[in-house]
């Protein structure tokens, strides 16, 4: 292995070649001989940023890895031509990688919390990365520890060189982690998913911070799922899907006018307030069988709220003895046929509030009330019987179902007794569920955990049909899914909303989402509702600056020039 | 072209499955298994003489083509004997296990399912007794109950069950704690079909490979008690009674010791082989 290709640091002799600073040629990788890239070739100007974006499993990922020699284990990677600031890293080994790792190419990964050492302080964790590359004598290293903090827009320096990843925010650990990126002062950055883990305006800091590296001349390579970070960032994108480069271009043409139907489609697929009313999704709606489950007299047919709260208050107690109000003084009503949606950062409120409206936290003060009578405050058994008025659909379906059921056991489980008294009977409801969600019948046999994410989503919708529910709680429901999947599921609820007369409350960070979604927005923050009004309210100058701040992290897609849609 | 190979430093995003075909350790051990099962089922069809056959002529023998275990002080052909013990050792082992385990499930469930002030003095007794050294809970018991094989399968099982026990009441926990328990609550369901339905199989599930495991440290202890004279009595040829009666002689015939206890060594390593492939078979894995 050609070790000996690098023997010096770069110094300021070192004048950068002309040329771009990433060129990439025919790359192909494979893990075991299944070659998941297939010969894409790419290439990054100094001082720009090249965004590949594209779904999980486009091999978008494997890609950026492959640069900085981290393509994981196992890996054959293979090029025409592999150079990054000027280095042909090609046949690198271990120790050839280790030198240039964070020395030329510097390497931030999606979640900082877990890049972190959780016991070494995040000021020690830089040092290590200046004495690493001999970057700054021993007795200069703190300042210039403090420095990169500093630069990587971490208030309180000394303070925050002190703490450990767990005592600080995602956000900040985030910042650490790319000031720990950046200690040898690389000329390439590769960012994979930088802001994924991260709340929309914490996510608008870091955004700001690689905008700031690009100005200073750095080259970043970013790969990300989401398309409004790559607007806000890009100057040339690459979308691939399959291991293969759909479209390439600068980035205002790919993501303005993109030729490709793939690119349209995924470009169609990202919801937000223009897209209501819409399908996201190219595939056609689900014929919707009559449902032949039993109907309450018809719900909130005389315009009253089918569930409805009021001055909610929640306390949680916390290690030192004192109390966090998780939820202080929130009320809303939400009808038949409607949207509620509640949106906030982690740590807002807003899943405390979920669970107070199914009655599966108990408020400290405040009433929840479902069809008008009384709904939080009673004995479970008292709430057991109306249980299936109100279901939910949760971020994470897998955990929510049990481990050793087939997705028929699941499905079966959840068709009430009482209204189906035959085995016949369940099992016809419970192929009708899954005709409902779009789902192959093939699927009832199998495991939720051998399902792809959409799927077991579409398994979570049909479980909280199963009862005829006149309310569901979507927690976060469609967040972790690919943004072509979260389109068809999102037009899923669309269409069983308006079959079945459902009332959702939609519980959401991302404000795209909620705004193509809701009729009613709540904006939670510290607990408390901020904001509250219909979605396009809230872009008509919101007063609260935190809503503000939301609306404009959403804004930076929107502003593109409009893309036609297809209405199917 | 070049191609790089890169070294498993990167983060297990793309770990290759785990292979399914069979290794040869869970060949292995199944083959010891099947040796250990016929010996405790049918001893004469793997030493087919009396293993309590006294040859005054030939004592002491190191292992040799005749006697491949060697002889004891009386002659006594030590093959034979350990082949014939391995049923009274298994017995103990499983029966032991089998009450830890009862134990173990019934003090978990006072312990997590029982009404609020049961299941806390429940949790007591479990930790007072985990902090009891399991040897001397079960020495406790055999100086009460009177040394004998059916004293040594309960003072066994009393003496491991506290450890079993903490573990089956966290399994118990994490189960009530569990999403999906939390699903079929939001479905309305009632707590007691919850808890058949979901609970205890998700917790009690892990049981059957922890059997497995909890036989082989049953085997051990069970022999450490007839060692120290107060399991099996001398003419039987319990593995641990073999080892006591050994000892004497460790220093002119070491075999005595040394062939029984790597018997013991074999029994354990096999059923807990056996309890993790058992384990990682019935465990729904990533």
């Amino acid at each position: 292995m050609s070790s000996a290709t690098v023997t010096t640091h770069p110094t300021a002799a070192d004048a950068p070649v002309a040329g771009p600073a990433v060129v990439v040629e025919n790359l192909r990788v494979a893990f075991a001989g299944r070659e998941v890239v297939h010969g894409i070739s790419f290439a990054a100007e100094r001082g720009s940023c090249l965004a590949i974006v594209g779904e999980s499993g486009s091999g978008k990922s494997v890609s950026a890895r492959s640069l900085v020699g981290l393509a994981g284990p196992g890996a054959e990677v293979r090029a025409d031509t592999l150079a990054v600031g000027g280095l042909d890293v090609r046949g690198f080994g271990e120790r050839s990688w280790r030198r240039v790792r964070g020395d030329r190419i510097g390497f931030v990964l999606q979640d900082a919390l877990v890049s972190l050492d959780p016991v070494r302080p995040v000021g020690r964790e830089i040092a290590e990365a200046l004495r690493v590359h001999g970057v700054v004598p021993r007795s200069g290293r703190r300042e210039k520890v403090l420095e990169l903090l500093r630069d990587a827009a971490v208030p309180e320096p000394e303070l925050r060189a002190a703490q450990r990843p767990g005592e600080l925010s995602g956000g900040l650990c985030q910042r650490a982690l790319i000031a720990s990126a950046l200690a040898a002062d690389p000329d390439v950055i590769v960012a994979d998913e930088p802001t994924t883990a991260l709340d929309v305006t914490v996510q608008a800091q870091v955004l700001e911070l690689l905008a700031d590296l690009k100005r200073a001349g750095r080259t970043i390579v970013l790969i990300s799922h989401d398309l409004s970070v790559v607007a806000h960032l890009a100057d040339h994108v690459l979308v691939m899907a399959g291991g293969r480069v759909v479209e390439e271009g600068p980035a205002g043409q790919v993501l303005g006018a993109p030729r490709e139907p793939y690119t349209r489609a995924l470009l169609q697929a990202v919801p937000g307030a223009g897209t209501r009313g819409q399908r996201l999704s190219p595939a056609p709606q689900v014929p919707l069988p009559p449902s032949p489950g039993r109907r309450r007299s018809a719900p909130g047919a005389d315009g009253s709220p089918v569930l409805a709260a009021h001055g909610l208050v929640k306390d949680f107690p916390l290690p030192d003895g004192g109390r966090l109000r998780a939820v202080d003084d929130v009320g809303f009503s939400l009808r038949a046929g409607s949207t509620l949606g509640v949106v906030g950062e982690s740590g807002s409120g807003k899943s405390t509030t979920a669970r107070l409206a199914l009655a599966l936290e108990s408020a400290d003060r405040g009433s929840v009330e479902l069809h008008g009578a009384a709904w939080s405050g009673l004995a479970e058994k008292h709430r057991r019987g109306r249980r299936g008025a109100i279901s939910v659909v949760s971020q994470d379906p897998l955990s929510s179902f049990d481990p050793r059921w087939s997705v028929e056991q699941v499905l079966l489980d959840a068709v009430p007794g009482a209204d189906h008294p035959t085995a016949a009977a369940r099992r016809a409801r419970v192929a009708d569920l899954v005709a409902r969600v779009g789902l192959d019948p093939a699927v009832l046999g199998r495991r939720p955990l051998t399902l792809s994410g959409g799927q077991r989503q579409r398994v979570a919708i049909a479980r909280a049909l199963a009862p005829d529910p006149d309310v569901v709680v979507l927690d976060e429901a469609v967040s972790a899914l690919d943004v072509s999947v979260q389109a068809q599921i999102l037009d899923l609820l669309v269409d069983l909303q308006q079959a079945f007369g459902l009332a959702y409350l939609f519980i959401s960070h991302d404000l795209g989402v909620i705004s193509h979604l809701s009729d009613h927005v709540l904006v939670m923050k510290d607990g408390r509702v901020v904001e509250e009004g219909h979605p396009e309210q809230l872009f008509t100058p919101p007063a609260d600056p935190y809503t503000r701040r939301l609306v404009a992290s959403l804004r930076r897609l929107e502003t593109r020039p409009a893309l036609e849609r297809t209405t199917p | 072209m070049t191609t790089t190979t890169t070294r498993p430093e990167a983060p297990a995003a793309a770990r290759p499955a785990r292979a399914a075909r069979p290794r040869p350790g869970v060949l292995f051990t199944g083959l010891a298994a099947v040796v250990l099962g016929v010996a405790a089922a049918a001893p004469w069809l793997l030493a087919p003489a009396d293993p309590d056959a006294i040859d005054l002529a030939a004592t002491l023998q190191p292992p040799s083509p005749t006697h491949w275990f060697g002889t004891d002080e009386i002659g006594r052909d030590l093959y034979t004997r350990v082949v014939h013990g391995a049923g009274q050792s298994l017995t103990i082992g499983v029966g032991a296990a089998a009450v830890a385990l009862l134990l173990a499930v019934l003090l978990a469930l006072a312990a997590t399912l029982a009404p609020g002030p049961v299941a806390t003095a429940t949790d007591r007794v479990i930790d007072v007794l985990f902090a009891f050294p399991t040897l001397l809970l079960a020495l406790l018991l055999v100086s009460v109950l009177g040394p004998a094989p059916q004293t040594l399968v309960v003072a066994v099982g009393v003496g491991v069950a506290p450890g079993y026990a903490r573990m089956v009441r966290a399994q118990l926990l994490g189960a009530r704690r569990s999403p999906y328990v939390e699903a079929a609550t939001a479905l309305g369901h009632r707590r007691t079909r919850i808890v058949a339905r979901h609970v205890l199989p998700n917790a009690l599930r892990p049981l059957v490979a922890v059997f497995a495991l909890s036989v082989g440290q049953c085997v051990v202890w069970a022999s450490s008690l007839s060692f120290l004279g107060l399991g099996v009595a001398p003419p039987a040829s319990e593995w641990g009674a073999l080892l006591e009666a050994g000892r004497a002689y460790v220093t002119v015939a070491g075999w005595l010791v040394v062939l029984p206890g790597l018997a013991i060594v074999a029994l354990a390593v096999t059923a807990t082989a056996l309890g993790r492939a058992l384990q990682s078979h019935l465990e729904p894995g990533e």
